[in-house]
């Protein structure tokens, strides 16, 4: 059996590069150095984990997201971390061999492989408008699901039922964990998940062979307990009261925060301002648009994407933003700094239909 | 059914009954069975759409300006253009002109993701059809980097030491006896035929593609925020343009933010010349050579698109990709293709999981209705949630059976290019660059390649090369070429445009709802990745009244129509031997060849206002 180590040793890595990657990983993960040795330890020895990847009702982004991941590289993942042994999106079987494959594991590797689902269950028309091998996905979906060690929901669908499931679902499209009850379940939403973040999960899974910590909801605390808000870089726009009043005007040109013309993300938990996406290019407000909240339950039905937030109340960002996430936010520092936040939201909501010079 | 003919290819479903469920390697969700005859010859095929998710019932009553949003899940993999496509119909319909940075920059994400999606594709979804994993193990290094440097002399990761590395680590990924993805392959089958050789310089390749394709995208990323699912907006982009004003370095596009764009686009361009174009042309030819040129089905008679790419913005006539339709193989005569007429694009569903009044009418997209109605034919083997087999002479898709002027259609970048080179032949100024790519492709394949490899040359002429699996593989990565040379030229015309002092990125003058009319349609079209794209809206009071998608998988991926016409999926795969009907590696070959995306052809609405809550099955 061939370790991450052997890989990265073979392809001419020396082993200090090799520890300076792990504690790479370690600060990517948000731990201390303390961890290094223990990451180390894992990439030298630790086998590859079967992963059986699952879609039901989708649009193959999280798998497209996946594939772009650049740290650790989707290749090295798939080759050299885990064992991909059912992906459809991937897979060079077919048929009845690609099916073959979902029974073997489940045998072999009984209770000690992931189950990762993209996409969800439909359960009305009988569970047909989602068909596999001739049978409702919901069937396979609980058949692979016995056996796992853990079930990971990638992005919106999985984990909340995403834009199939927007009013008035029509399929009744279903998230995983209201059809699974007996797993532990990790949810990794957005729409998609950035891919750093689906590999960071993954890999943290197999480094520490431990669920991340979750929050209340189900969701990886490492990822998920800021709000984009929290560390967007044009929240000193925000707090100045310098805001984009329509798309191309003056302000949008410089960088002002786009709270007004719609932007979710004093609402959104994500990992987007900070992580960024695409190797850390870019992310949706930096490319000038404002979050549309894609990794909060039910973010189709809540108003249009360009109807700024009117459900904050005063010093309300805090309550409601824990209301929506359920992340107990109540470290202080952060508590002060929503707070000095709500003061700016306020003076916002209370002028918006006025022209927003104030600051 | 027994036996009847159709479009020149007569089905007979008496032989042995072969079912692929699920095919994989596709976006979404799909079923296939065929008959074989005595030889193994496929017969009669049935294609079975086996996903639906009702998109469009969801946007009704909507705000129009977040259909984008929507429509741009219908899928990931295409992602951005069914934004582009609802952007396009919105403006449309309100009347919305945007300005020229706009119009490149959307340009640039569309050929971006052309690129991006093309590559990936042939790569990571299709290459497993060509190419035998295992075999590369026995491959020489050596003589592999021969063969590179052969097929593509500029390409620098080239050196046995190279090769013998990626060797290296497949061999001890195989030996581990976790064989990942690769597991239950079809490893060994006749069906494969490029030497080890081959199989290692291309299996080299699905890991560099796949290192690759992560940077190209990230020109979504720059002006659309993130890539999977890139921001659009109505009347433009939201990515404001500042070069040198006041905090430009905070701006979406700055100069250091547009030096980043352009040399993504130098690599796409070096990608697609060295490695992508020069694999499938060495690929082509070795499978010619074993007399593979099957698959190609309705593309020898009947193809089409919207046309796309225009020089000048808003100017149709200068399409550097330019539409129409051709039938019946007659490529002298292109006709013109109109979204909007009610007489040319009509969707049927006589095979289709949905409901009509009357089921032998088409319905223009305007004007669709679709009320879901899952049921099995009476010759179907199973249950209605345990199929076993289908019986296409009823209802067996939730796929619609979309038709031109009543015929069946193939679209894709194929259709694309059969169209290009036809147009170019008649003299459009445009398109001949097309010409150029088919032609000198069509010499590699017939003399130069073969030479080099010592193989004999042939004289296929283009209407026989371009009409067949080969043909529509060699046909997309052309257009990536094509794409990303137009790529760099939109590139540099919107940076003279900046520099003669246009800056602007969105019109925002019909922003605001009251300013609309209260009753408006429109259209947008999209060269998808995977061929003609259409979204027509109706917008009611400010709200969508009506939103209905006919995306490229619903053309060719299309269930039998009333009159027992087949689509292109299974007009394609009629009369193809295979070698092993335990081992669909040819249905796959040519499906793949398509790039089907299922998440995309299945879902439609009701404008009637009935919710579309619960289906009884029969």
């Amino acid at each position: 059996m061939e370790t991450f180590y052997e890989v990265m040793r073979r392809q001419g890595i020396s082993r200090r590069s090799f520890v300076k990657y792990c504690s790479l990983t370690a600060t990517s993960l948000g731990l201390g150095p303390a961890f290094v040795p223990q990451i180390v330890h894992a990439m030298e020895t630790k086998p590859r984990t079967p992963v059986l990847w699952l879609h039901g009702l989708e649009c193959t982004c999280c798998s497209e997201s996946f594939i772009r991941s650049a740290h650790p590289l989707a290749k090295d993942v798939v080759l050299s971390m885990i064992s991909l042994d059912y992906d459809d999106t991937l897979m060079a079987a077919a048929g009845h061999q690609a099916e073959a494959i979902l029974d073997e594991v489940m045998t072999k590797y009984k209770g000690n492989y992931i189950l990762a689902v993209e996409g969800n269950p439909p359960l009305n028309q009988e569970g047909m408008s989602c068909i596999i091998g001739g049978k409702p996905f919901v069937e396979q979906l609980r058949r692979v699901s016995r056996d796992a060690k853990a079930v990971i929901s990638w992005g919106s669908c999985a984990s909340w039922g995403c834009v199939q499931a927007a009013k008035p679902n029509p399929t009744q499209a279903t998230p995983v964990h209201k059809v699974i009850f007996d797993k532990p379940i990790i949810k990794v939403p957005g729409c998609p998940p950035i891919a750093e973040v689906m590999t960071g999960v993954i890999t943290y899974m197999l480094t520490f062979d431990r669920i991340p910590e979750l929050d209340r909801q189900g969701r990886p605390k490492m990822f998920y307990s800021q709000r984009i808000h929290d560390k967007c870089y044009r929240r000193p726009h925000f707090d100045a009261g310098q805001f984009v009043e329509a798309f191309d005007d003056e302000s949008a040109r410089r960088g002002y925060c786009l709270y007004k013309v719609g932007c979710k993300g004093p609402t959104t938990y994500n990992a987007c301002s900070t992580t960024q996406w695409n190797d850390g290019t870019s992310f949706p407000i930096k490319a000038g648009h404002g979050c549309i909240g894609c990794s909060e339950e039910g973010f189709w039905d809540k108003g249009s994407f360009y109807e700024r937030l009117t459900d904050l109340h005063p010093f309300g960002i805090e309550a409601n933003a824990d209301r929506i996430g359920g992340t107990a936010a109540g470290v202080v520092g952060a508590a002060a700094v929503a707070h000095a936040a709500a003061s700016a939201v306020k003076r916002a909501m209370q002028k918006r239909d006025e022209p927003a010079t104030e600051a | 059914m027994s036996a009847y003919e159709t479009q020149g290819f007569r089905l007979d479903d008496s032989g042995r009954r072969i079912v692929v469920d699920p095919v994989t390697r596709i976006e979404g969700h799909m079923r296939c069975e065929v008959n074989v005859d005595s030889n193994n010859v496929i017969r009669n095929a049935v294609s079975t759409g086996t996903m639906w998710r009702g998109l469009e019932v969801i946007l009704r009553g909507r705000d129009p300006r977040d259909a984008w949003a929507f429509v741009e899940r219908i899928c990931g993999v295409c992602t951005g253009c069914h934004a582009l496509a609802s952007v396009r119909a919105v403006e449309d319909a309100l009347g919305i002109r945007i300005p020229k940075n706009a119009y490149l920059i959307r340009e640039i994400m569309a050929k971006t993701l052309q690129v991006h999606d093309h590559a990936v594709h042939f790569y990571h979804l299709h290459a497993l059809d060509w190419v035998d994993v295992v075999s590369a193990l026995k491959a020489d290094p050596r003589r592999t980097s021969d063969l590179q440097q052969l097929v593509s002399p500029a390409h620098p990761l080239s050196s046995a030491g190279y090769f013998r590395d990626v060797q290296n680590r497949l061999r001890k990924f195989v030996d581990s006896g976790q064989l990942g993805p690769f597991m239950n392959g079809y490893w060994g089958s006749k069906a494969y035929v490029l030497p080890p050789e081959a199989n290692l310089m291309a299996v080299t390749h699905y890991l560099e593609a796949l290192d690759l394709q992560k940077d190209w995208v990230k020109v979504h990323t720059i002006f659309g925020g993130k890539n999977p699912h890139p921001n659009y907006l109505v009347g433009g982009v939201p990515c404001a343009i500042n070069l040198d004003g006041d905090l430009a370095a905070g701006a979406p596009i700055n100069m250091e933010r547009l030096n980043f764009v352009e040399a993504r686009i130098q690599e796409m361009i070096t990608f697609n010349n060295n490695v992508y174009l020069p694999d499938v042309q060495a690929i082509g030819t070795l499978y010619k050579a074993a007399g593979w040129l099957h698959g190609g089905g309705l593309s020898a008679t009947n193809v089409m698109d919207y046309g796309t790419y225009a020089k000048v913005q808003d100017r149709p006539e200068t399409n550097q990709l330019p539409g129409g339709a051709i039938v019946d193989g007659n490529w002298d005569d292109i006709q013109p293709v109109d979204p909007r007429d009610p007489e040319q694009v009509q969707e049927f569903v006589a095979h289709s999981w949905y409901k009509y009044a009357d089921e032998t009418r088409g319905l223009h997209p305007w004007d669709g209705v679709t009320e879901p109605r899952y049921e099995l034919g009476a010759r179907a083997k199973g249950t209605s949630t345990r199929i076993e087999q289908i019986d296409e002479a009823a209802k067996y898709s939730w796929i619609k059976s979309p038709r031109w002027r009543g015929r069946a259609m193939e679209v894709g970048p194929l259709a694309r290019y059969i169209l290009g080179y036809a147009h170019a032949s008649k003299g459009d100024a445009h398109c001949q660059r097309v010409k150029e790519q088919v032609d000198s492709s069509a010499a590699v394949i017939n003399r130069m390649f073969p030479e080099a490899l010592g193989l004999p040359q042939t004289q296929y002429t283009v209407r026989q090369l371009l009409p067949t699996t080969i043909g529509r593989t060699l046909a997309r990565a052309l257009e990536s070429q094509y794409c990303a040379e137009m790529m760099l030229e939109d590139y540099r015309e919107m940076v003279a445009n900046i520099k003669a002092g246009d800056t602007a990125t969105a019109n925002v003058e019909k922003w605001d709802p009251a300013t609309w009319p209260a009753e408006a349609k429109g259209v947008g079209t999209v060269a998808a990745p995977r061929g003609a794209l259409g979204h027509w809206i109706r917008i009611k009071d400010g709200r969508i009244e009506n939103y209905q998608c006919v995306v490229p998988t619903t053309w060719n991926g299309s269930p039998r129509d009333a009159k027992g016409q087949i689509g292109a999926f299974e007009a394609s795969l009629m009369n193809t031997p295979m070698v092993d009907p335990e081992q669909p590696l040819e249905i796959l070959r040519t499906l793949h060849s398509f790039d089907p995306c299922l998440a995309c052809s299945t879902h439609v609405m009701s404008p009637d206002g009935r919710e579309l809550t619960r289906v009884t099955v029969r």
